[in-house]
């Protein structure tokens, strides 16, 4: 069975010779789910465009489900690899919201039934039923983001890519996004996510990609790498608040990898002695 | 001490209602600013945040129209009957994304452009120019296009355009919406020095309330279009309302919370991880005294 992702010693550059990434080589199995973190100009978002073939390798090899994004087309790889990129304005097209999730599902031949099944699921789930004749432009920032991200997991693809999912997002909202990942991974999908938002990455994922100026500079368990401080200074990230104050505790007996809130939890009662 | 305070702004028992809507996006706030306070606003989409701040420097009601009730003084002036240019002088207003904001070649064109606009002598814009680049660190892409810089640079360039037209008050909606952490912190830790070392009063919207809440004199927390609770960030952040109301807490403040539902009553209510690991320590102290009497 093929990986769900291999990248296999990329090299991309936008302008000949100025080098965006630079030996990039991970695997992501099915079913897996990881974080690739890093600041802006990483090379995060060049790195998300060569997953559905937008970007063809300058060297070195991309596949997903075993197909070489070279020698495939973008609509044939979208069909298993969804992206949802960080700007909405980029992907939204459709003259209303309604039109806009079923897209791709009318793209891809889905029965009428099921679509309408589909369309429906996915516009409560991300609560834009009252704006299913809205224009995608009249929606609010946030609202946008929820939409491209709903026309995109509406047709469940193998693998889902989001680039920034919770950038703009409220609490609420995050919530929502962290739930319906969660019932993506139950269910067996392989989720990518792109983010520098180390709360949200350190609460989801166990595994993360650090990436610093177009190269991979970690590569693990989130408790190894979000509380690595070499690695975070590097891809200039921030140590999650748990991992930050288990560190101050270490003298009273807190491990220090820990990035879980209820685990902390666990140790700081443990401590007091309650 | 808070009697002395000079009061810069009055919003009081304002509902507003944008041209063609019938839900009001204001119901009833009533909020006072004094000079030098720090003010987080936050709350979820939609809450009405934006059009709070667009009150403060008459976008409402004279660029966005609607229904106003209630009453808005900013300064001395009322905002009805003050024209936009005129509040501009005293509000300063930075938004999420500085490129909507910046236009020009280069960055010292981009600082000038608003001075020049106040009607400034020659020889003052040119002072206040050199201030706030020396101020924002900006004397290395002083001729650089604003274009071409990062987002942190760009919001850096944005606050000091807005900055050296000398507002007593900043507003700044999620300035940091669109960068990474390094440069929103970086930017929150501008504005918080332009309000500890020059006295500005800044009223701040922010999703990420670890970033600022440990800095912010006053939290207020809007849902609704309502204002749902105001205080403190110690008093505001761990109450139901704030919980409510669906405010993304600080892990801190959460831990706080569930240890107090487990039986363990922390000391203080911790903004930062530093605080929580201090509480912790006394806590420890305090049940080792309690178990020795």
């Amino acid at each position: 069975m093929a990986a769900a992702v291999e990248v296999e010693d990329l090299y991309f550059y936008y302008t000949m010779g100025e080098y965006v990434l630079r030996g990039v080589t991970f695997t992501v199995e099915l079913g897996e789910s990881v974080a690739i973190m890093g600041s802006n100009g990483a090379g995060k978002t060049t790195l998300v465009k060569h997953l559905n073939g937008l970007l063809k390798p300058v060297r070195g090899v991309v596949r997903v489900l075993g197909m070489d994004t070279r020698e495939h087309s973008v609509a044939e790889l979208a069909r298993h690899v969804g992206v949802v990129f960080q700007n909405p304005d980029h992907q939204l097209f459709a003259e209303t919201v309604e039109e806009e999730v079923r897209f791709a599902l009318e793209n891809f031949g889905f029965p009428e039934d099921e679509i309408e099944e589909r369309v429906e699921w996915a516009l409560a789930e991300f609560g834009l039923e009252r704006y299913r004749k809205a224009s995608p432009f009249s929606l609010s920032e946030g609202e946008k983001k929820r939409l491209a991200i709903a026309s995109v997991v509406v047709y469940e693809p193998d693998v889902l890519v989001l680039d920034e999912p919770t950038v703009g997002q409220d609490a609420i909202q995050r919530e929502r996004i962290a739930e319906m990942l969660r019932g993506f991974m139950k269910r067996g999908r392989t989720v990518i996510v792109v983010s520098h938002d180390v709360e949200f990455v350190a609460e989801l994922f166990d595994r993360v990609i650090v990436m610093s100026r177009g190269r991979v500079v970690a590569d693990g368990s989130a408790r190894s790498v979000l509380t690595d401080l070499a690695v975070l200074s590097e891809a200039r990230l921030e140590l999650p608040q748990v991992a930050e104050c288990a560190r101050r505790l270490g003298d009273l007996g807190v491990p220090r990898d820990l990035v879980r809130l209820e685990e902390l939890e666990e140790h700081l009662l443990r401590v007091v002695g309650v | 001490m808070s009697l002395m305070r000079e009061r810069l702004a009055t919003i009081d028992s304002v509902s507003f209602w944008y041209a063609g809507s019938e839900r009001p996006a204001l119901r009833n706030v009533t909020l006072r600013v004094h000079r030098g306070d720090f003010i987080l606003i936050t709350g979820p989409s939609g809450c009405g945040k934006s059009t709070l701040c667009r009150l403060l420097n008459g976008l409402i009601p004279h660029f966005f129209r609607g229904r106003l009730e209630g009453e808005v003084v900013v300064m001395g002036y009322d905002v009805r009957e003050t024209p936009t240019h005129v509040l501009a002088r005293h509000v300063g207003m930075v938004f999420q994304n500085p490129e909507n904001q910046l236009f020009l070649s280069s960055v010292e064109k981009e600082i000038v452009f608003g001075l020049e606009n106040l009607g400034l002598p020659r020889g003052e814009i040119r002072r206040r120019l050199e201030e706030v680049i020396e101020l924002f660190d900006l004397s290395e892409i002083r001729d650089r296009p604003p274009y071409e810089l990062s987002g942190g640079q760009q919001q850096r360039v944005a606050i000091a355009a807005v900055v050296a037209m000398g507002p007593e008050i900043l507003v700044l909606d999620e300035p940091t919406a669109h960068l990474d952490p390094a440069s929103s912190k970086e930017v929150i830790d501008l504005v918080l020095k332009l309000n500890r070392e020059l006295g500005t009063t800044v009223i701040l919207v922010e999703h990420r309330l670890e970033l600022v809440a440990p800095h912010a004199s006053r939290v207020v927390v809007m849902s609704g279009g309502a204002i749902a609770i105001e205080g403190p960030p110690r008093e505001v952040l761990p109450s139901p309302a704030a919980k409510g109301a669906g405010v993304n807490l600080p892990k801190v403040v959460r831990l706080y919370s569930s240890l107090r539902s487990r039986g363990l009553a922390l000391p203080l209510v911790p903004l930062t991880p530093e605080e929580l690991a201090d509480a912790v320590r006394l806590a420890r102290v305090g049940v080792a005294r309690g178990s020795r009497s």
